[in-house]
């Protein structure tokens, strides 16, 4: 029987000829990921674990990016215990603040993600790096701790549901609107344990950005992981921020899919996820009433990558955001930031009336930087809007791509980029 | 822990990790302090009612979200002996497991269960009894690899051990 391509990683990492959808395997791991609120509680779970050291200094990354610059005086206990623990054991890939940025666009950026890797990380959007062609899914954090201990990780092995993308996207339709197509479409569990596998012709005219965006939220559908296949523009990405080797792996023409989807591109409008679940989707040209907006969250590891920025200041130039209205810019890495900032794009946002934040996952998980207030509401590029996942449990989120946040901050209600 | 019996505190669908434990607490890791404030966006009264050996009973996908194991920790904290829901999303039933939480899979038992009813379970055989209604469900057995990983009490004992 055939292997999807997640199977395919999965047995090459288990040391199997083949394997299948249910079967309970142990993979060897590339890179073991945790955060600074993640971390903590894998290095204490560590400790307690009768192991010398990691098992590789180099495959372990640990990125603070949460609540850094430190919050609060907690928060910087916390990364107090991830920057001992790092010098402790001589970690290679510890992002300091400065260097640090959101680690699912950080990790890539670095080079330390490729085709054909397994990737755990105790962060739920870990899954980002099915774009690259990896295999890579969120854990928490005893498998973390397991994960640097020992080098390895259980699986069981997912089935998968495969999304078939023909045509192209129009003007101001981008990933984000794909991403949260499908997640209405199959709902907030609807690949549940399972692979979610993109193909077709359709990928070709995704930015790696997109595809990343798209990667990131497989979790927001239940899945294991989202992968793309690796074609020459992952190549060209792999080639640019990495030497490390990577493998190329494809799907077999007889692989076995739970479910398949076709979806044309060319179809698809932008889309909004309704509080409080990323599945309530809606696209813009079905929304009647007016919904009035307090805040614009631009950023995430979703979407505070350069083509994300470019897309929202493409929309806010010679603009400016609406009387009253917070809209709050975060660049995903400092070298987006640079980039920004040599593109003349953090010049459009802040004359435009946004704020540009360092680096930072804050708002999107109400950590700091853009909590809300009883009965306000937000319009984000973030992944989540459950209740009270950005402040007050009577605040509202809802979920969009980089141009409907920004064309939402100009005009204060909810707005589509075409309807200014 | 061969089995639990206690009062049934009852949700529904898509019950998330946000909702468990807001990520305003996360930047403590003390199990006490997140168990304080477990479940306080959803259900306010939760942490006044819950008696040491309660049980949760939710619907789909129990434990969406996040990756924070603060989740299953805070849950475990506050006393819960076991968590039944008809799914669990994937990464909180892994926590669960590898911090030793007994969790139990059953597409029946939820829509047997109200908020307050009395329930027993038995983690060998994966029976779900329903004492206040009298009616019983079996639920989905562990894999005998996860069963090695919880007769340790969490994957750190079953590292230890190999």
């Amino acid at each position: 029987m055939g292997m999807t391509m997640t199977q395919k990683i999965l047995a090459s990492h288990a040391g199997l000829a083949s394997v299948e959808a249910g079967q309970l395997i142990e993979a060897e791991l590339d890179l073991v990921l945790g955060n600074d609120i993640t971390s903590p509680v894998a290095i204490r779970e560590m400790e307690k674990m009768n192991v010398s050291g990691v098992f590789d200094k180099d495959k372990i990354a640990l990125v603070p990016d949460h609540f850094v610059p430190n919050k609060d005086i907690k928060s910087a206990e916390h990364c107090q215990c991830v920057r001992e623990f790092a010098v402790r054991h001589n970690i290679t890939n510890y992002f300091e603040v400065g260097e640090m940025g959101i680690e699912h666009a950080l990790l890539p950026e670095k080079g330390l993600t490729v085709a054909g890797d397994v990737i755990i990380g105790a962060d739920s959007h870990t899954c980002t790096y099915g774009a690259l062609g990896a295999f890579s899914t969120g854990v928490g954090s005893t498998d973390m701790a397991a994960g640097m201990a020992t080098g390895k990780a259980w699986f069981k092995v997912p089935g998968a549901i495969r999304f078939n993308l023909t045509g192209k996207l129009n003007r101001f339709v981008s990933g984000k609107d794909v991403i949260l197509h499908i997640i209405g479409m199959i709902g907030v569990d609807g690949a549940l344990y399972k692979s979610m596998e993109f193909a077709g012709e359709g990928i070709g005219g995704l930015s790696m950005d997109d595809r990343f965006t798209i990667a990131n939220m497989a979790i927001e559908a239940g899945g294991k992981n989202g992968i793309f296949p690796v074609d020459d523009l992952a190549l060209a990405y792999i080639k640019e921020h990495s030497d490390k080797p990577y493998t190329v792996y494809e799907a077999d023409e007889d692989a076995v899919y739970d479910a398949e989807y076709t979806i044309d591109l060319s179809s698809l409008k932008p889309t909004v996820a309704f509080p409080h679940l990323p599945e309530n989707t809606k696209t813009l040209d079905e929304i009647t009433e007016t919904i009035r907006i307090d805040q614009v969250v631009i950023g995430s590891c979703t979407n505070g990558r350069l083509d994300d920025l470019r897309q929202a200041a493409a929309i806010l130039k010679g603009r400016h955001v609406a009387k009253g209205m917070r809209c709050i810019v975060i660049p995903a890495t400092q070298r987006i930031y640079l980039e920004a900032m040599e593109e003349g794009l953090l010049k459009i946002f802040i004359e435009a009336g946004a704020v540009v934040s360092t680096p930072t996952c804050g708002p999107c998980l109400g950590g700091y930087m853009g909590i809300l207030a009883a009965g306000e509401r937000c319009v984000s590029t973030t992944n989540r809007n459950f209740v009270g996942r950005m402040g007050h449990v009577e605040s509202e989120i809802y979920l969009a791509s980089p141009a409907v946040a920004a064309a939402s901050a100009i005009s204060g209600n909810l707005t589509g980029p075409d309807q200014l | 822990m061969k089995s639990a019996k206690g009062t049934v505190f009852r949700y529904g669908d898509n019950v998330d990790t946000d909702v468990i434990i807001p990520a305003r607490y996360l930047n403590t890791s003390d199990p006490a302090e997140l168990a304080a404030h477990c479940m306080e966006d959803i259900d306010g009264d939760f942490i006044k009612k819950v008696s040491n050996g309660d049980i949760i009973v939710a619907d789909k996908n129990f434990g969406c979200g996040s990756s924070r194991e603060h989740a299953p920790i805070a849950i475990k904290a506050a006393g819960v002996a076991c968590v039944i829901a008809e799914t669990f999303a994937r990464i909180f039933y892994r926590n669960a497991i590898n911090i030793g939480l007994p969790i139990i899979e059953c597409a029946e038992a939820p829509g047997g269960i109200a908020a307050g009813d009395k329930v027993e379970v038995d983690f060998d055989t994966g029976v779900i009894r329903n004492l206040t209604k009298g009616t019983s469900f079996q639920g989905q057995a562990f894999p005998e690899f996860m069963q090695k990983i919880i007769a340790a009490e969490g994957l750190v004992n079953y590292i230890n051990q190999r």
